[in-house]
């Protein structure tokens, strides 16, 4: 099967690829930094503010493992922001620069 | 082909007939053993029914690798959790919780936020680039053979460490479970992983993978059901039945020791929920969160699951299944944990297993009525053998994975400049992976006996600060070239792999021959000290390496402890009581005191025995130089500096004119590999 050779230089000047490549960068790392931030404010948390996490809430639940629940839902919860934004947005997004990329740069 | 499997089918039956009869002693009591093997043949008759419908749709190289790319988003997703939850996560993670509580919980939430850098910045690019291994995506924009080969090497050695410890974690396993000796588990659990990946490639993995999965969440919903529906499925009365009872009280009481004594027991029931039991070093916790986050974005066999997928759309629905179904199994974690602290008692699961890993099989023996219940032991027999699942199905998925390397990056990319025939292609990917398996059983053996928890943290930091700044840079960054991953990947593995060697995962004689000399001996009278007031150390580096004075924490004051006998005394004067003894209960109970100190004294004697004349640890240490468990505090940045610096040496104008493309393509997926048409 031989793939047809493309103008990429001209692809990636498109203004249509900056504008998806913009969106996704700093979506993407945005949600990158956020999950990494609270990911580690547990072992932080765990270590240095013991206090604070054996507080009880909710019976003998603590803030402790609620704080560690949380991490599940917050990581759910940004994979769930990500892919209904990349299903409504990014998708469409790259499907019009598809179409349209064998006319590019020619 | 289809009659060469049957043949291995044959072979396996036999081998499982001569397993059963060598059966010693296990948890499984011997008049229930059948039902474990029932439950184990079943398990294997339907895999196998599996790789014989598989091997009749593998006969190209892409069918081999990727199961023609053909295999649905929500499949993936599946398989990526067989994939990954291996069986030191299943029983290993419940134990930690059964005996550590909060620490234990703690430590299972790394592995899913893992799958966040997968989802957000590695599936669908390496959809869109790759082709069948890791190799690829490097060789994408680079100088293909001398990239392919160390991403070769790289792979090879992450999976090899992986690897043996699932071989020697398993094989140990299935002789504490049912007491088939450890050379024949190891020999079995490799064979039936060959026979699923020779024959039928990534297809028969993939759904011995997915097989797996269903099993292993079947099992832990029907235990947690039954743990935490007494309660109403209310979390804090559920919770508050566990602090309150009197196992996971004394559980407490023991792990603290001396500042047990001034605490009520409602206060260690709660302690339990609370953190700092197991995990004492929080800047160890944060290097191993780094490699858990970085390191599996970078494990080739998790990376070789997206190449099966049709499209990136598909990669992105397959890690969001992936990310449920391993994030709710690792909640489920928390009820199987406590369960089984609640209902069978961190005592008694520490003394089956110190390390906790019988804790789930336990609580299924209780929940089913106890040891000497048909229902129990069937209970029993249907989690032994999903801990036998899960080890053959991840150990499969490793084997694929060091052998597309082998195979696909160095004999075809590398040996024959890619000109190879197609059916070429495949054979060198059978052969390949009759290698690894054969080298998987080999080391599996070798290391019996040895010390291999160091092994995944290993695989997982080589995977975090080799392959992933590698991976990650050559995807993002447009000056990264050949330069940057060669020396990236080099200095990666090397500093990771130094750095566990010296340190605290290593066994140092010295340490072992005092601890067993102090199990022996006991420990003389101590007066009482007073407290100590926490010392600062004399700076960061001290905290990492063993050249200054580390930090100490705040001592309360001891107050004076009477001598502890040793087991030399012990077992003497337990013997005198047992002779003495003429109730037969309490005959009974002396009996099995001493069989716990008989225990305990022979390890330490083996123990002696083992390290006599040693004073150095396998590299010449006497004691730890790195402080840390895990090395990725400073390999991962370490690594990730590497490819910049050495990138920015190299200079390739042709890996920056390529840019373009490789952004474009990994963005929009144009000229991304097609499914094969079925």
């Amino acid at each position: 099967m031989s793939k047809p050779s493309m103008n990429w230089a001209a692809i990636d000047a498109d203004p249509r690829f900056q504008a998806l490549h913009r969106k996704k960068t700093t979506f993407l790392w945005g949600l990158m930094f956020i999950s990494t931030v609270y990911y580690f404010l547990l072992p932080i948390g765990a270590a240095y503010f013991q206090d604070l996490f054996k507080i009880k809430v909710w019976g003998v639940v603590n803030v402790g493992i609620l704080f560690a629940l949380s991490e599940f839902i917050v990581a759910w919860a940004i994979a769930f922001i990500y892919s209904k934004k990349a299903n409504a947005e990014f998708d469409a997004m790259a499907q019009e620069i598809i179409n349209d990329a064998h006319k590019m740069g020619s | 082909m289809t009659k060469i499997f049957n043949k291995f089918a044959l072979s396996i039956a036999a081998l499982l007939a001569s397993g059963s009869a060598l059966a010693a002693t296990g948890a499984v009591a011997d008049e229930f053993k059948w039902m474990t093997f029932a439950v184990f043949g079943v398990i294997i008759a339907i895999t196998m029914g599996v790789t014989y419908w598989a091997a009749k749709h593998t006969h190209t190289t892409s069918e081999f690798y990727a199961a023609g790319r053909s295999v649905s988003g929500i499949q993936n997703g599946w398989a990526i959790a067989g994939d990954y939850l291996s069986a030191a996560s299943f029983l290993g993670i419940a134990g930690l919780i059964s005996l550590y509580g909060y620490d234990g919980f703690m430590y299972s939430v790394g592995w899913l936020v893992a799958y966040i850098t997968v989802l957000l910045v590695i599936a669908e690019p390496c959809r869109n680039i790759g082709k069948y291994t890791m190799g690829d995506i490097l060789a994408f924009r680079n100088e293909p053979k001398k990239v392919k080969t160390v991403a070769a090497l790289s792979t090879i050695t992450v999976s090899t460490f992986y690897l043996t410890a699932q071989m020697v974690g398993g094989g140990v396993l299935i002789k504490t479970l049912i007491g088939i000796d450890y050379e024949t588990s190891i020999v079995g659990v490799g064979i039936l992983m060959l026979v699923y990946v020779v024959f039928g490639g990534m297809k028969a993995t993939t759904w011995v993978q997915i097989i797996k999965a269903g099993l292993l969440v079947t099992a832990s919903l029907l235990l947690v059901m039954f743990v935490w529906m007494p309660y109403g499925f209310s979390l804090p009365d559920y919770l508050q039945a566990v602090v309150g009872d009197s196992k996971v009280q004394a559980q407490v009481a023991k792990l603290l020791g001396d500042k047990a004594t001034t605490m009520t027991a409602a206060e260690l029931g709660q302690r339990f929920l609370e953190p700092g039991l197991f995990l004492k070093s929080p800047i160890d916790q944060i290097s191993l969160g780094m490699a858990l986050v970085l390191g599996t974005a970078g494990m080739p066999h998790i990376l070789m699951r997206f190449f099966t997928v049709p499209t990136a759309q598909a990669a992105r629905l397959s890690v969001i299944w992936a990310m449920a179904i391993i994030g709710g199994f690792y909640v489920l974690t928390l009820f199987l944990g406590t369960g089984a602290a609640m209902l069978v008692g961190p005592d008694k699961i520490a003394s089956i297993d110190p390390g906790g890993n019988m804790a789930g099989p336990l609580l299924a023996q209780y929940l089913g009525g106890g040891a000497d219940s048909m229902l129990g032991n069937f209970f029993l027999a249907f989690v032994a053998a999903v801990a036998f699942a899960t080890i053959v199905a991840v150990v499969a998925g490793l084997v694929l994975a060091a052998a597309s390397a082998m195979a696909h990056d160095i004999y075809v990319g590398v040996i024959r400049g890619d000109h190879a025939t197609p059916q070429e292609q495949v054979i060198a990917a059978r052969v390949a992976s009759v290698i690894v398996g054969i080298m998987a059983i080999t080391v599996g053996i070798m290391a019996k006996g040895q010390n291999v928890a160091h092994l995944v943290a290993l695989a997982f930091a080589v995977a975090a600060s080799s392959n992933l700044p590698a991976v990650l840079l050559t995807l993002y960054w447009k000056k990264c070239n050949t330069g940057g991953i060669i020396a990236g990947m080099l200095v990666g593995a090397i500093t990771a792999i130094a750095l566990v060697m010296i340190s605290p995962n290593m066994t140092y004689p010295q340490a072992v021959i005092k601890a067993a000399n102090k199990v022996l001996n006991g420990e003389p009278a101590s007066e009482a000290k007073p407290a100590v007031e926490a010392k600062p150390g004399e700076g960061f580096s001290c905290e990492l390496f063993a050249t200054c004075k580390k930090a100490e924490p705040a001592k309360a004051a001891e107050a004076a402890k009477p001598a502890k006998p040793g087991t030399r005394e012990k077992l003497v004067t337990l013997q005198a009581k047992l002779d003495a003894a003429t109730d037969e209960a309490d005959k009974k109970k002396i009996q099995t005191d001493l069989d716990k100190v008989k225990k305990a004294h022979d390890k330490a004697e083996g123990d002696l025995k083992k390290f006599e004349g040693q004073t150095t640890s396998m590299v010449g240490l006497e004691k730890p130089f790195f402080l840390l468990k895990n090395p990725g505090l400073i390999s991962i940045p370490l690594g990730f500096l590497a490819v910049i610096i050495g990138s920015l040496l190299y200079r390739d104008q042709r890996a920056e004119d390529m840019w373009d493309e490789l952004y474009v393509r990994q963005n929009t997926g144009i000229n991304a590999e097609a499914a094969s048409a079925h």
